[in-house]
């Protein structure tokens, strides 16, 4: 039978031959995380599964990124039971302040996850790293446990959606825009319980860093996982990382899928999703006169060093408007450092935004960030549900970085030609 | 076997896309206590669900119910709040798996969502998914739970399942 890459990977990780959408099958987990808020939860979970150890030390993370630094007790104490847990049962892959970075930008970038590989992770956002050519999606607390205790988890065999990419991508259009754009034709439900796999001739003009974006939004269409076949640039960016062996894997020339969508990228523009769902996207030219209160650039979408680069070349020599509060947070320690090296954090400071240590914070309204009733807006993160950064009355626009850049210079949602013109004009 | 349950309660109406922010809010997500967790159940969809909601109550909603994040927090609180069973016209997937996991009851039905009013008095036959509107009189049926769910239940969840993989494995060794 002719095969998809995810349904080769799960027959492979099910003992397999090949398996068919719909199936259920019982599957061996080659990694598996958890965070700050969806570990506790699986440790109960765990203790009264009673396991006597968890299945490999070396194959578990547990990284306490949401609400840290510690906001509150509450949270302080949510990430001690984690530490507690990771101590007593040799847990290699326990991340917290300083060593810490948003799980998803974090593991890729450690070669922690690696392509051919099945990982699970109780956090939404773990279908990520389909990027590197993974099955991974996002499961409950629960299924964390039950992974950490057997090395196993029940799925279903998912049908998958052949997404192809045609044409070259127009300057400053990202992975960000593309997956927006995509979300915004087929809907937050477009892809439900299917597996989003992405193709096409652009997919080569598209940096590591968009894959990911686009593979991390997979979950604003339903989608249990989305997908990318591994290429060169997929293996120039594993291959010094990768901590284990790995064998990529690739569909089949012929193999099936529900459906086929077909979109021409280079006539893609930069895109803002506007409140309340990821799939209200629309061209920034027709976003019409929005004026906004805060930009936050970071997050497991947009908060790698690509995305740094993108915000300060459009910041560099201005400042942020005067009503705005722009917060840029490098998404690991080292996209930290990086912008250090590289001189961006000292043209973030000299424009007047504040640069934050790496925590998933304002994006899911934890803490670092949160809106007040009335207040607006404009993120690189993935969702933009009532209330997320706030109070319910609150509201936020999806966009990428260098939408943000602008919006945060212009103080309305706007691109960055605006930008370059006013910059063009003090010459 | 699971025997015959009758739920009997008032049906409480949703649109589409309810998501897991509206229905715990991630401000709240300090707290894994199901008591803590159960008294801002809905809360960013309705002020108002807690105090009208009583103990074996139904939520009705339109399609991908649970969407967004994989918090599991969301069942847990839904289930604290006293609610017997969830109807929608689909399920966001994370939250599917969390419901049968922990042992939520949930059906997919859209006719019983279509068919039933905000506040109508409402009861379903858990073991065939035969849902009844008291008010109407009208019958509806949900699709049956596949096989390996209705075998989970069985099981007593993820966490009992799970338990016998690991004395099975032990017993191989």
């Amino acid at each position: 039978m002719l095969s998809t890459i995810t349904e080769k990977i799960l027959a492979k990780h099910a003992g397999r031959e090949e398996v068919s959408p719909g199936e259920l099958i019982n599957a061996s987990v080659d990694f598996a995380l958890g965070n700050d808020i969806t570990a506790p939860i699986a440790i109960e979970a765990f203790d009264q599964i009673a396991a006597p150890k968890v299945f490999d030390p070396s194959r578990i993370a547990l990284i306490a990124d949401h609400f840290v630094p510690n906001k509150d007790i509450q949270s302080a104490e949510q990430v001690m039971r984690m530490r507690r847990f990771a101590r007593k049962y040799d847990i290699e892959h326990f991340y917290e302040v300083g060593k810490m970075g948003i799980e998803h930008a974090l593991l890729p970038e450690m070669g922690l996850v690696l392509p051919g590989d099945l990982v699970i992770g109780a956090d939404s956002h773990t279908c990520t790293y389909g990027a590197l050519g993974a099955f991974s999606t996002g499961v409950g607390s629960t299924d964390l446990a039950a992974a950490m205790a057997t090395g196993e988890v029940w799925l279903k065999v998912p049908e998958s959606i052949k997404f192809v990419y045609h044409g070259r991508p127009q300057q400053w259009v990202s992975g960000k825009d593309i997956i927006l754009y995509t979300i915004g034709r087929i809907g937050v439900d477009g892809a439900l319980y299917r597996s989003m796999e992405f193709t096409g001739e652009a997919i080569p003009f598209l940096s590591m860093a968009d894959r990911l974006s686009m593979c991390n939004m997979a979950i604003e269409a339903g989608a249990k996982t989305g997908i990318i076949e591994p290429d060169e640039i997929t293996l120039d960016y594993v291959n010094p990382r990768a901590r284990r062996g790995f064998s990529p894997l690739k569909s089949d020339p012929g193999a099936r899928y529900h459906e086929v969508v077909e979109i021409d990228v280079s006539a893609v523009g930069l895109q803002v999703a506007f409140p309340p769902l990821p799939s209200n996207s629309r061209p920034v030219e027709e976003s019409g006169d929005i004026e906004v209160d805060q930009v936050v650039i970071g997050s497991c979408t947009n908060g790698r060093i690509e995305d740094m680069r993108v915000a300060a070349q459009l910041l560099k020599g201005h400042k942020v408007h005067p009503n705005v509060r722009c917060l840029i947070i490098p998404a690991t320690p080292s996209v930290y450092k990086q912008c250090n090296s590289e001189g961006l954090i000292d043209i973030f400071l000299d424009a007047e935004a504040a640069v934050c240590t790496p925590t998933c914070g304002p994006c899911l309204g934890g803490h670092m960030g949160i809106l007040a009733k009335g207040e607006r807006a404009l993120a690189t993160t993935n969702r933009n549900f009532v209330g997320r950064m706030g109070h319910p009355e609150s509201e936020v626009y999806l966009a990428g970085p260098a939408v943000a850049a602008a919006t945060a210079i212009v103080g309305k949602i706007s691109g960055p030609e605006q930008i370059l013109a006013k910059t063009s004009d003090r010459k | 076997m699971s025997g015959r349950v009758l739920l009997r309660g008032k049906a409480w109406q949703y649109g589409d896309n309810i998501d897991t922010d509206a229905i715990i809010p991630a401000r709240y997500l300090t707290s894994s206590d199901p008591k803590e967790l159960a008294k801002h159940c809905m809360e960013d969809a309705d002020i108002g669900f807690v105090k009208k909601a009583s103990e074996g109550d139904f939520i009705i909603a339109g399609k991908n119910f649970g969407c967004g994040s994989s918090r599991e927090h969301a069942p847990i609180a839904i289930k604290a709040a006293g609610i017997s069973c969830v109807i929608a016209k689909s399920f966001a997937r994370i939250f599917y798996r969390n419901a049968f996991n922990m042992g939520l009851p949930i059906f997919e039905c859209p006719e019983a969502v279509d068919g039933i009013g905000d506040g109508d008095e409402i009861q379903i036959d858990l073991a065939s998914g035969t849902i009844r509107n008291l008010k109407s009189g009208r019958e509806f049926h949900a699709n049956p739970i596949p096989p390996f769910m209705q075998e989970l239940i069985d099981a007593g969840g993820l966490i009992n399942y799970a338990r016998s993989r690991i004395a099975k494995k032990a017993g191989e060794k």
